[in-house]
């Protein structure tokens, strides 16, 4: 019979050791993706990618439309998905308390939250795309805020139960009417978070393929009409990564590296400004 | 202590019961708090003291669940009736709480804060006022260079008297204090005691408190409660001189409690 003390200690060791392989395990086999993405797409990543359309097969030529399509998808999208997405979190953290409507709201949120970005794509082909009879940016923009909605609702709720009670009490006693409290009380409080909450959106909606597929497709040309299809990095990517085209492989290693790193910077700033409103408080 | 002042009830409590969804957490409370001095509610731990304070402001009403019966007239109105204006009655009752609650916001908007909900303010005016209330609550000294500052840098001390600032801002008749001092070091709570005592001139003051030499220091009247009882209400040095009951004396000679 081992004494009390040795056991702990032979028991912590070994938690500790298959914890550490879990990480290594996990860490593997990012380093491997990373390194894999770094090592294609670094070399193909010159400045023409940056200064040039998407080029047919054999001819030179860059990501320039598709880069651009992504950021005006993505930025329509999160400017259309985050204001429903702030308000609706806002009311199950503060008027749903009562009734029936919140609990079913987040449920279904849950739900939308869950829910594969391809069902998305699939239903906005069938409600906007076959209605006007052609593939458009807003139709992209249209099934990205779709994705946007439910993680800033979720977001926004979570952050906003993290403020504690005594502070809307707190504006309640000055005799504050609710309306001001959460606009100018509890929301204040939260921002950082809800902040946080809009940016992982974003880096989420950014890499997403399934849904614009069906929705703005893609555009060999140059096209801000946001009216007509969009040429966008995903659809791009999956388009130029199984062509047998050596040129159209590097182009879509070049931009998987530069989603890659639009997210990474994501990630990092929603984490800087969190750990600051963190030491805030 | 108050032997010259002539005594005016401010706040009347009859037959108050609150629940809390179907637990009665206090049974038939009837007590008269006098105008312009400090009343202290003591008691053990759920014993009712800060329901019955949370009373006085509404604040329940937050809750679903809780509800109150009977009446509390302020100046002789019922401020439980339906027809009583919750943010009315909250600019002339104040609050403050037990933890420092300092908004999210500059030193000098905390205080505009709440003043702004009821006065419309000139700039001039508003710096008057902040910085009026700032000196009421011992805390100008300290904070007149950095109002722009945010609230949250403040030392707990400070917070708590950046909260009792706002809340005197308002110009309450009655300043509710939940446990002012109990997440404070002593010379924070020093401070606060003393202000306590200023602040009597102008405003009516309830406050409720677990340490019972606070009570003994700060207040003209004492109530002492178990249990959703009031089991004695009096003046406080008789409160804790000659108690008439004797679960008080048991309270606060340390033999319960």
């Amino acid at each position: 019979m081992l004494n009390l003390y040795t056991r702990r200690r032979i028991i912590n060791a070994a938690s500790l050791s298959i914890s550490v392989l879990a990480m290594l395990f996990g860490l593997f086999w990012l380093c491997w993706i990373l390194i894999t993405l770094l090592d294609h797409g670094l070399p193909a990543l010159t400045p023409v990618v940056f200064e040039q359309m998407t080029p047919p097969p054999g001819s030179a030529g860059g990501l320039l439309n598709a880069i651009a399509g992504s950021l005006m998808m993505t930025l329509f999208g999160t400017l259309i998905g985050t204001p429903i997405g702030i308000l609706a979190g806002t009311y199950l953290a503060e008027f749903g308390q009562r009734g029936w409507l919140a609990p079913v709201t987040r449920f279904i949120n849950d739900v939308l939250l869950s829910a594969p970005s391809i069902v998305i794509g699939l239903f906005v082909y069938e409600v906007y795309v076959v209605k006007v009879k052609h593939f458009s940016g807003w139709a992209g923009t249209l099934a990205l805020s779709i994705l946007v909605i439910p993680v800033v609702i979720r977001t926004t709720e979570n952050m906003l139960r993290l403020v504690p009670s005594t502070l809307r009490e707190a504006a309640a006693a000055l005799g504050a009417p609710q309306w001001k409290i959460i606009s100018f009380v509890t929301l204040r409080a939260a921002r950082a978070g809800i902040i946080t909450g809009v940016l992982l959106a974003v880096a989420r909606i950014s890499g997403e393929t399934a849904p614009l597929l069906f929705t703005a497709l893609n555009n060999q040309f140059w096209s801000s009409n946001m009216d007509q299809p969009m040429a966008n990095l995903p659809v791009v990517i999956f388009q130029f990564a199984m062509s047998p085209y050596a040129d159209w492989q590097r182009l879509a290693w070049a931009g998987a590296l530069l989603i890659t790193l639009s997210v990474l910077t994501l990630n990092i700033v929603a984490r800087v400004l969190f750990r600051q409103s963190a030491a805030n408080h | 202590m108050n032997a010259e002042k002539t005594i005016t009830p401010k706040l009347i409590v009859r037959d108050l019961n609150f629940y809390y969804g179907k637990d009665r957490a206090l049974k038939d409370i009837n007590l008269t708090i006098p105008e312009k001095m400090v009343t202290a509610f003591i008691g053990p731990s759920g014993c009712g003291k800060s329901t019955l304070l949370r009373a006085f402001n509404r604040m329940y009403q937050l809750y679903p669940k809780q509800k109150a019966t009977g009446e509390i007239l302020l100046d002789g109105e019922n401020i439980l009736d339906k027809k009583q204006d919750l943010n009315t009655l909250r600019a002339k009752i104040g609050m403050v709480f037990q933890k420092p609650t300092p908004f999210p916001m500059s030193i000098y908007d905390n205080i505009a804060f709440g003043a702004k909900l009821y006065e419309k303010f000139s700039r001039h005016d508003m710096d008057e006022r902040v910085e009026w209330a700032l000196k009421k609550a011992a805390l100008w000294g300290e904070v007149k260079d950095k109002l722009k500052q945010s609230g949250t840098g403040l030392s707990g001390g400070q917070q708590q008297r950046l909260c009792i600032a706002r809340a005197i801002a308002v110009k309450p008749q009655v300043l509710l204090l939940d446990e002012p001092t109990s997440a404070l070091d002593p010379i924070s709570t020093a401070h606060i005691e003393k202000l306590i005592d200023e602040l009597k001139e102008d405003f009516t003051i309830v406050i409720v408190t677990h340490n019972m030499q606070q009570a003994a220091r700060v207040s003209d009247y004492t109530a002492y409660m178990y249990l959703g009882d009031l089991i004695e209400f009096g003046d406080t040095s008789t409160v804790f001189t000659n108690p008439k009951r004797k679960e008080t004396e048991d309270y606060i000679t340390g033999r319960f409690g």
